[in-house]
């Protein structure tokens, strides 16, 4: 890899990446631990054409994204989790319309207004189920500078390839952690256009009419077709509608184009799994201290290993039933109550064999604190 | 073109009850914008969510139905995004002033280049009937039994005191004035507000003893006047009609290019 190494924060990196990816919109209010995204951007995207906007909270953010994004824009927003829980309900509009955009959770402790200068992972089943009714969603996170860069370039990828909005879920210790990034040379990672419509204007464009492929190519908003977009259970036309049929295929196409192609979507990081007794299971911050339990494990000779998560949503369920299939023992290593531990719970033939390596208290948990849970584990005490 | 070549008649019926003034506002934006010569192609109309807000899906320009009280936000991302566009955002009086208030305001004070339009019709009617900020002390709703003890906004004085630079109000039964300044306030460069009095006979004429939608056109016929009037000296209760408000401030869109032009310069 060839290209201009920085020393960055990892709200920096982020802002690296979105413009690699193709940012020219930003709507967001201020809030810790993600400000520093909104303040590099206010810079940087007027340099390059974009647009900024500090808007007068969460919810206006949210909605003005989804609007630049109908323009045939590629925004973004961030936020921490007192604004995660106001854009909620224009996040399930852009689930509903089918509007591709990226939304960035640095998280704070919660719930409420919680710790906001210090670490936390408890915003895991806020975006998973944040917003009402049935949907599917595409959440990603990651442990270093770099790995944030290429997921954040994933993350608007994945929002083009699958007209949704995508949730990048970070921690306060990743977002104000300073490390080395390298910025790829352009055209390093690949970019996926916006799929647009080939239909020339006075042609009867359906903005929800998807091709063989199941993709539904887009239309920009103010361009040469007019049409229809709502929040409303709708037909081809973007039109409200209440048909049971119609509104039963909606659910299920939303759902489906999502957590059918879950194998395509998930994305991981592993570390010595291939003959590994004890698995932890990590993501986040956390997973660095998890990545050097394993290191100093492996030197005693310990037969540990490290599955680290990059996709939370859809659940990495197949892939983590796999990785465990010879594991003895599973250590979910992260910072809430044990968010992902009911899903490798589910995920797992042998429940009893998951433990939960966590702490709540705002402070990044230790290398100590995993090897503390694995002696309990294996009889020696602490 | 007709005002008939702008609709989408393949959506027809629209939802609105007999009576609604909703219809009357539509046709009168509608002969504004065939008046003005806009290019379809060019108008994109942003609602919320309530009986004013189902006319974006009636029209046929881009059309976004967005989420309660949130149309304004929405339209301040397309704008920015796309400013060549001309951007109309219907809105209820609940829809605008209630949970969309903060966002009605702070867009007034950037000056952003959308025509807000407020079907103020005092009541929620998609609901079924329960009282509006813009419902006033007295009134009766389904949430206010007895009577209402909140006390309404002046829609005209709070928009300029917000920034608004074009300020209007006029009613459904002065159709031709309610043309007249739709055509204004959308050549209008900046944040501009038109109050449109809307009655709904079926919610507020029913509670309130209003009678029918004549008798509440009636009503505005009789208690409103033109802005300036003598009248409304001897009685206050009058309300006025016309432009409050209209300057040349710069455009929020137009300010933020001037930003790009000098970031390039320094990037």
């Amino acid at each position: 890899m060839k290209g201009k190494i920085k020393f960055v924060q990892g709200n920096e990196a982020c802002v690296e990446a979105a413009m690699y990816a193709g940012l020219d919109f930003f709507a967001g209010y201020p809030i810790t631990p993600s400000t520093e995204i909104a303040e590099h951007l206010s810079y940087r995207l007027p340099q390059q054409g974009g647009k900024f906007l500090q808007m007068e909270d969460e919810i206006a953010s949210m909605c003005a994204i989804i609007g630049a994004s109908l323009t045939g824009h590629k925004v973004m927003t961030a936020t921490s989790g007192p604004g995660f829980s106001l854009m909620q309900e224009a996040l399930g509009y852009a689930v509903m319309a089918e509007i591709p955009a990226v939304i960035v959770n640095v998280q704070r402790g919660g719930p409420s207004t919680g710790n906001p200068t210090h670490v936390s992972q408890g915003d895991v089943n806020q975006a998973r189920w944040g917003t009402h009714g049935d949907h599917a969603i595409i959440t990603l996170t990651a442990s270093s500078h770099q790995d944030l860069f290429d997921i954040t370039v994933d993350a608007f990828n994945l929002a083009e390839t699958y007209r949704t909005p995508v949730i990048l879920l970070l921690d306060e210790v990743i977002g104000h952690m300073r490390e080395k990034l390298v910025i790829p040379e352009d055209g390093e990672i690949p970019l996926v256009k916006r799929l647009r419509t080939s239909l020339k204007e006075g042609v009867d464009y359906h903005p929800y009419f998807p091709r063989e492929d199941g993709r539904i190519p887009m239309s920009d908003f103010g361009g040469v077709h007019r049409y229809n977009v709502t929040g409303l259970y709708h037909d081809m036309w973007g039109f409200p509608s209440d048909n049971p049929r119609l509104v039963h295929d909606l659910i299920r196409h939303l759902v489906d184009k999502i957590q059918n192609d879950r194998h395509i979507i998930t994305r991981c990081n592993q570390y010595h799994l291939d003959d590994a007794r004890t698995i932890l299971i990590a993501y986040g911050s956390a997973a660095r201290s998890a990545h050097h339990v394993v290191e100093t494990s492996r030197r005693e000779g310990q037969r540990v290993g490290l599955l680290e998560l990059k996709t939370l949503w859809p659940f990495p369920s197949g892939l983590i039933r796999e990785k465990c299939a010879k594991a003895r023992t599973i250590i979910v290593v992260e910072m809430n109550m044990g968010q992902v531990l009911a899903g490798v719970k589910q995920a797992v033939d042998n429940p009893e064999s998951v433990f939960l390596a966590n702490r709540i208290d705002g402070v990044l948990i230790k290398p100590v604190d995993i090897t503390r849970i694995m002696r309990l584990i294996q009889g020696r005490g602490v | 073109m007709g005002v008939k070549d702008y609709i989408r008649t393949r959506f027809f019926p629209h939802i609105w009850c007999p009576g609604c003034g909703h219809g009357t506002v539509l046709n009168s934006l509608l002969t504004a914008i065939e008046k003005l010569g806009l290019s379809k192609n060019d108008i994109v109309f942003v609602s919320g969510i309530g009986c004013s807000s189902r006319i974006s899906g009636y029209v046929d320009f881009h059309t976004l139905h967005t989420i309660h009280g949130r149309a304004v936000a929405f339209a301040t991302g397309v704008k920015m995004s796309r400013p060549g566009l001309n951007i109309i955002v219907p809105m209820g009086d609940g829809d605008a002033l209630a949970i969309g208030g903060n966002h009605f305001i702070h867009a007034a004070r950037r000056n952003i280049d959308l025509t807000a339009i407020v079907m103020n019709n005092r009541i929620y009617g998609m609901t079924g009937g329960q009282f509006s900020p813009l419902s006033g002390y007295g009134i009766k709703a389904t949430t206010a039994p007895y009577y209402n003890i909140d006390h309404g906004f002046d829609i005209a004085e709070l928009s300029v005191a917000a920034g608004a630079t074009f300020v209007a109000r006029s009613t459904t039964y002065h159709v031709k004035q309610l043309t007249n300044i739709f055509c204004k306030a959308i050549l209008h460069k900046g944040f501009s507000v038109v109050e449109v009095l809307s009655q709904c006979p079926t919610y507020f004429g029913r509670k309130n003893n209003a009678g029918s939608a004549v008798d509440m056109m009636e009503f505005y016929k009789n208690n409103t006047i033109p802005k300036g009037s003598k009248a409304k000296e001897e009685n206050s209760d009058l309300i006025e009609r016309g432009i409050f408000v209209q300057k040349e401030l710069p455009e929020y869109c137009e300010e933020y290019d001037k930003i790009i032009k000098i970031a390039k310069n320094r990037g």
